[in-house]
């Protein structure tokens, strides 16, 4: 049986503390670190390691890292990214709440590697208890002398302040997060290099919550202990798989990255709900395209996923079956990422509505055959706009029209949802009249 | 507020903790709340303004004590289209962002909150409830209702 290295101190009521996390070998690796190695032997670790960011990108973590030049200035940030609001996804809350001391030591070590002297843990306010947990126990780790200055008696000083938003999707976006933090209006900032421009225009660096969990363990365990965690050649560490919708344990589950997605469904997820069939998943949050279930053997891994032309994003598996119209999902979907457009750049601002409303005409029964080829259109222009925001949102419409086609077209040919009498358990719940 | 302000290296980085202290303060961020909090800042009033329209979790508005934040995100509507809102708006009497007779309740729709692994779900007072049945919600808010709570600051 698999052992789990994230979740491994998981505790059925409640967060592992500071001695539990300790007595598990908890930041044993950050002595280590400001004993005996450098900054550069730390990236090194990481960028062997092959561990790739779990906060949807999956950029190689110790690469990122290096694109700070190495005469930039001090100070610099890092960026712990706990906005989380992708769609489906909850593996941050989940990891948090398990083990807050295996995130705190991973962005002490983020911060050791790049040499930074603050971190900003960026949190959304749904999370707002989680918020109040994390500063607990960063006053914690700096009486146990983690944090603070000359960290264990070394050069090393580094502060953590938990900083929170007050919701918005596109704060999540690295470059928007930098101007979130600094109270501008967060819109996303492509043309500059964080790594050099970040923060007050100080070299600058974010990480997903869970990408930097698995530093502390890469560091004591090793770069190919690591790798070997992997079921997949070119995948490397554990993945915290959240699985939601029509499944009989939604939860968040951390299996080896790459594990295929019949064994996540059918194991733990404990298979389809009674009545429900798999009709498609979104594998990797809302911005990730609908995956039929010709899929279903496919392995949740960066790579394998791309070869079938998907995208492991957040690896946030939401489950439909086939009583759910995906006309109707796709519009929710739309109806929030038009929502949440941070309205900066007109292909989005406008072109995410544009969608939203031929979807609801087409859902209401007043669709025509020409409308497919005006949301093809649509859909693909969301790529001139200026962040991953749009293509992101537009991926369930191009998902819908590659591989649903023909439940569009019932649609527009009975002028009417064909689900709408199907059968749907749950209206009987909230309309016990009808 | 003023000393926070001083510790900041960068002040208008703390622009939203401010205003959720104001609104801590009002129930709300009303007009004279934002100003005061702009000049504190040294932000002008169209600054935070921009600030404060931008988010979810800052009530430009009068809302009741527990502003009932309701996913709408597509795995809970997977499980309830959209009757959780509905059923909460019919049990208190309101329509979105309205404030409920006794001045307790505010329902608001809310991106995807991070409990999907228990749709339907909603978020009162910083707390995660999921799956919701009818009967579920009458008990959460029958409890708020009579059981005192702290306010969770930000709420
Ligand atoms: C619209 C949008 C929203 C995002 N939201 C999040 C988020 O909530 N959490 C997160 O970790 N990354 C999010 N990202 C990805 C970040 O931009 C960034 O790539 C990531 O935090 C880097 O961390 P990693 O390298 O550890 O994955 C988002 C990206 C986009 C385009
Ligand atoms: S793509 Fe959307 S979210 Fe990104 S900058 Fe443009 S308007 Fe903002
Ligand atoms: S979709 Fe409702 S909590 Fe995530």
């Amino acid at each position: 049986m698999f052992e789990e290295v994230l979740f491994k101190n998981r505790r059925p009521d409640r967060p592992a503390t500071l001695d539990e996390y300790r007595q598990s070998g908890g930041y044993e690796a950050l002595i280590e670190a400001v004993k005996q190695r450098t900054p550069d032997e730390v990236r090194q670790l990481v960028t062997d390691s092959g561990l790739r960011g779990r906060g949807g990108a999956g950029f190689p973590t110790g690469r990122k890292w290096g694109f700070i030049p190495a005469d930039a200035g001090f100070p610099r940030y890092v960026v712990p990214n706990t906005d989380e609001m992708e769609p489906g996804t909850f593996k941050d809350r989940v990891l948090v709440n398990i083990d807050p001391h295996l995130v705190i030591e991973g962005i002490i070590l983020s911060g050791y590697a790049v040499r930074a002297q603050t971190g900003f843990f960026f949190i959304r306010p749904s999370y707002e208890l989680d918020a109040q947990l994390i500063e607990r126990e960063v006053e914690v780790a700096r009486q146990a002398g983690f944090l603070g200055n000359n960290i264990l008696g070394s050069e090393f000083s580094f502060e953590l302040v938990v900083h929170r938003s007050a919701g918005r999707y596109i704060c999540g976006e690295a470059t928007a997060q930098v101007n979130a933090i600094q109270g501008n209006r967060a819109h996303p900032m492509k043309d500059r290099h964080m790594a050099s421009d970040g923060l007050w225009h100080r070299p600058t660096i974010v990480n997903n919550a869970e990408t930097l969990a698995c530093v502390p363990h890469i560091l004591r365990q090793g770069a190919e202990w690591f790798k070997g965690l992997a079921r997949t050649k070119t995948g490397a560490g554990t993945k915290l798989y959240c699985v939601s919708g029509k499944v009989n344990q939604p939860g968040c589950y951390e299996l080896p990255i790459g594990t295929p997605l019949r064994e996540i469904i059918e194991g733990s997820a404990g298979g389809m709900m009674p009545g429900s069939e798999l009709k498609a998943v979104m594998p990797g949050g809302a911005s990730t395209a609908y995956m039929p279930a010709k899929y279903y053997d496919v392995e949740m891994d960066f790579d394998p996923l791309k070869a079938v032309g998907h995208r492991l994003g957040t690896a946030a598996i939401m489950v439909f079956d086939q009583n759910t119209c995906l006309v109707a999902a796709t519009l929710n979907l739309m109806e929030y990422f038009a929502r949440e457009s941070c309205g900066y750049c007109t292909p989005c601002r406008e072109g995410l509505p544009y969608i939203r409303d031929l979807l609801w005409r087409i859902e209401a029964g007043e669709g025509r055959e020409e409308f497919i080829p005006m949301l093809q259109q649509m859909a693909r222009h969301m790529d001139s706009s200026y962040c991953a925001f749009a293509p992101g949102a537009a991926e369930s419409v191009l998902g819908l029209l590659k591989y649903f086609l023909d439940e569009i077209r019932e649609h527009i040919s009975q002028k009417k949802c064909p689900f709408a009498e199907a059968y749907r358990p749950h209206r009987k719940l909230w309309y016990p009249a009808e | 507020m003023q000393a926070e302000i001083a510790v900041a290296e960068h002040p208008r980085e703390q622009a939203i903790n401010i205003m959720y202290a104001v609104q801590g303060h009002y129930g709300y961020l009303p007009d004279e709340g934002l100003l005061e909090a702009a000049e504190l800042l040294d932000l002008t009033p169209l600054e935070l303004e921009e600030l404060a329209t931008f988010y979810d979790f800052i009530y430009r508005r009068p809302v009741g004590k527990y502003v009932i934040h309701v996913c709408d995100g597509v795995v809970c509507w997977m499980f309830h289209e959209n009757s959780v809102f509905e059923y909460l708006c019919q049990k208190l009497g309101v329509c979105a962002g309205e404030i409920s007779a006794d001045g307790l309740f505010t329902v608001l729709p809310t991106a995807c909150i991070g409990f999907c692994d228990h749709a339907p779900a909603m978020l009162v007072n910083g707390r995660l409830y999921g799956p919701l049945t009818p009967l579920l919600i009458d008990e959460i808010l029958e409890k708020l209702k009579t059981e005192y709570c702290d306010l969770v600051v930000c709420k």
